[in-house]
C-alpha cells in the first residue's frame, strides 16, 4: 500500500529581504548618529535623577573643567556668524578658509588673539595649546566669554528668531567660584534661566 | 529573488557536455545577524545616550521690586561647605544654630532633612518652605547639583541659589567646614 508522501520542504528561508531591511536600518542609524564630541578637558559630570533631555538644537554649551571654560556653538551657520561678529568686535579679519576651519571646531577655548594661529594648527598642536592655555578669558579685564555669549545670542536671534538656550556642562569636582563667575557672566546679560547637564542616576 | 536561473538551457538531448553550474544562493543568516547587531548598537547609543539637563532659574539680580519678603520662619538655608558637608538651619543666620549634615540618604542626609522640615513648616505656617542654597567658595559644583537634585526629588520647588554672606562663612568656619 503506497503511503502518501508529504514532500519535505527545505528549512532554509530566503534571507534577502531581511538582510535588505537590516542594512537599510543600519545605514539610517549610522547616518543619523552624531559623532561624540570630545571634551577638551576631562569632565566628570555630576549625577542627578533628572530625566529631562537636552534639546538637540538651539543650545550653546559651556564646558567647565580645571578652571577653564570652553564654548560650543551649535550649527555651522551660527558658528560662522558668531565668529565674524567677534572678529569685528576685536578687529580681527578671518579668511574664508579660517571660517571653514572654525565651523569644524567643536569648541572655542582660546583667547581671541590666539584664535587665528589656533585655527592654522593641526589636531595635535591644538590639543597642546588647549592643555597649556587657560580657556576663554573670563576675568573682568578681558571678559571674552561675555562677548562670545552675547554674540551667539544675537546671531541665534537673527537667524531663528528664538532665544538661545544655555547649558553648563561642568566637572563635578570643579570649585564653586568658577561656576559662580560663569553664572554671573550669564546673569549680567539677563540670562537667568539655563540648564545643568548631568548624567542619570537612579533615585 | 536574488537567485540566478541555474537550470540548464532546456531538455535538449545530445547537446554539449556542460559543466555543472553551482548554485549562487548564499546563506545570508550570518550577515543578517551581524546587521541587526549593529542596528541595535547604533539605536541604543543614539537614543539612549542623550544628555540629561536640569533646568535652573536664578533670581534676577537687578529686579529688586518684585521680590516679596518671605518670613524667616519658613525659610531654610543650606550652607555648602568643604569636604562634602553642609550645614542647614531654619530662620535667620546667627539666631538659629545650624545643624551639620551631608548629601547621603541616611538620617543626617539632606533628603531626610528636607522632607522633615518642609512638613514641619507646612504644619506650622500652612505655606510651602522656601529653601535658600548658599554654596561657599570651598564647595564644589557637584554639591550644588546634589542639593538641587534632592530639592527636585523631595518636591521643594521654591528655592534659590544665593551668594553666601560673611556671617554664614563664619558659621562654616566655626565648624571647620570652610
Amino acid at each position: 500500500m503506497p503511503r502518501i508522501k508529504v514532500p519535505r520542504k527545505s528549512t532554509a528561508i530566503d534571507m534577502t529581504a531581511m538582510c535588505d531591511v537590516a542594512f537599510l536600518l543600519l545605514t539610517f542609524f549610522i547616518l543619523t548618529a552624531k559623532p561624540k564630541v570630545e571634551d577638551p578637558v576631562a569632565v566628570d559630570m555630576p549625577k542627578s535623577a533628572t530625566e529631562q533631555t537636552l534639546p538637540e538644537t538651539g543650545v550653546a554649551i559651556l564646558t567647565v573643567g580645571k578652571g577653564k571654560v570652553f564654548f560650543t556653538i551649535d550649527g555651522p551657520e551660527n558658528r560662522k556668524q558668531t565668529l565674524l561678529q567677534m572678529g569685528t568686535k576685536y578687529s580681527i579679519g578671518f579668511t574664508p578658509s579660517e571660517v571653514k576651519q572654525f565651523q569644524n571646531l567643536d569648541n572655542v577655548g582660546v583667547p581671541m588673539q590666539q584664535l587665528k594661529q589656533y585655527l592654522a594648527m593641526d589636531a595635535e598642536q591644538r590639543k597642546a595649546v588647549v592643555n597649556a592655555g587657560r580657556g576663554i578669558p573670563t576675568d573682568s579685564v578681558s571678559n571674552e566669554l561675555y562677548n562670545w555669549v552675547h554674540e551667539a545670542r544675537v546671531v541665534e536671534k537673527n537667524l531663528t528668531n528664538k532665544e538661545l538656550l544655555f547649558s553648563i556642562k561642568g566637572d563635578g569636582n570643579e570649585e564653586y567660584p568658577t561656576m559662580q563667575r560663569i553664572i554671573a557672566i550669564l546673569q549680567k546679560q539677563k540670562v537667568n534661566k539655563f540648564s545643568l547637564i548631568t548624567t542619570l542616576r537612579a533615585k | 529573488m536574488a537567485e540566478l536561473d541555474t537550470s540548464g538551457g532546456g531538455g535538449k538531448k545530445g547537446g554539449k557536455v556542460r559543466s555543472k553550474k553551482q548554485s549562487t544562493r548564499v546563506d545570508l543568516t550570518a550577515m543578517v545577524d551581524l546587521a541587526f547587531l549593529l542596528v541595535t548598537f547604533f539605536m541604543l547609543t543614539t537614543t539612549l545616550n542623550k544628555p540629561k539637563a536640569m533646568d535652573l532659574a536664578m533670581p534676577d539680580k537687578d529686579d529688586k521690586n518684585t521680590q516679596e519678603p518671605i518670613a524667616a520662619s519658613r525659610t531654610m538655608t543650606v550652607l555648602l561647605g568643604s569636604g562634602n558637608k553642609l550645614e542647614w538651619f531654619v530662620g535667620e543666620p546667627g539666631v538659629t544654630p545650624p545643624t551639620i549634615g551631608d548629601y547621603s540618604k541616611n538620617d543626617k542626609g539632606i533628603r531626610k532633612v528636607l522632607i522633615e522640615q518642609s512638613q514641619k513648616v507646612k504644619s506650622t505656617t500652612g505655606k510651602d518652605m522656601f529653601v535658600i542654597v548658599k554654596p561657599s567658595e570651598k564647595s564644589v559644583y557637584k554639591n550644588v547639583v546634589d542639593v538641587l537634585d534632592e530639592l527636585h526629588i523631595t518636591n521643594n520647588m521654591s528655592f534659590a541659589i544665593v551668594d553666601i554672606s560673611p556671617v554664614e562663612i563664619g558659621l562654616l568656619k566655626r565648624d571647620n567646614l570652610f
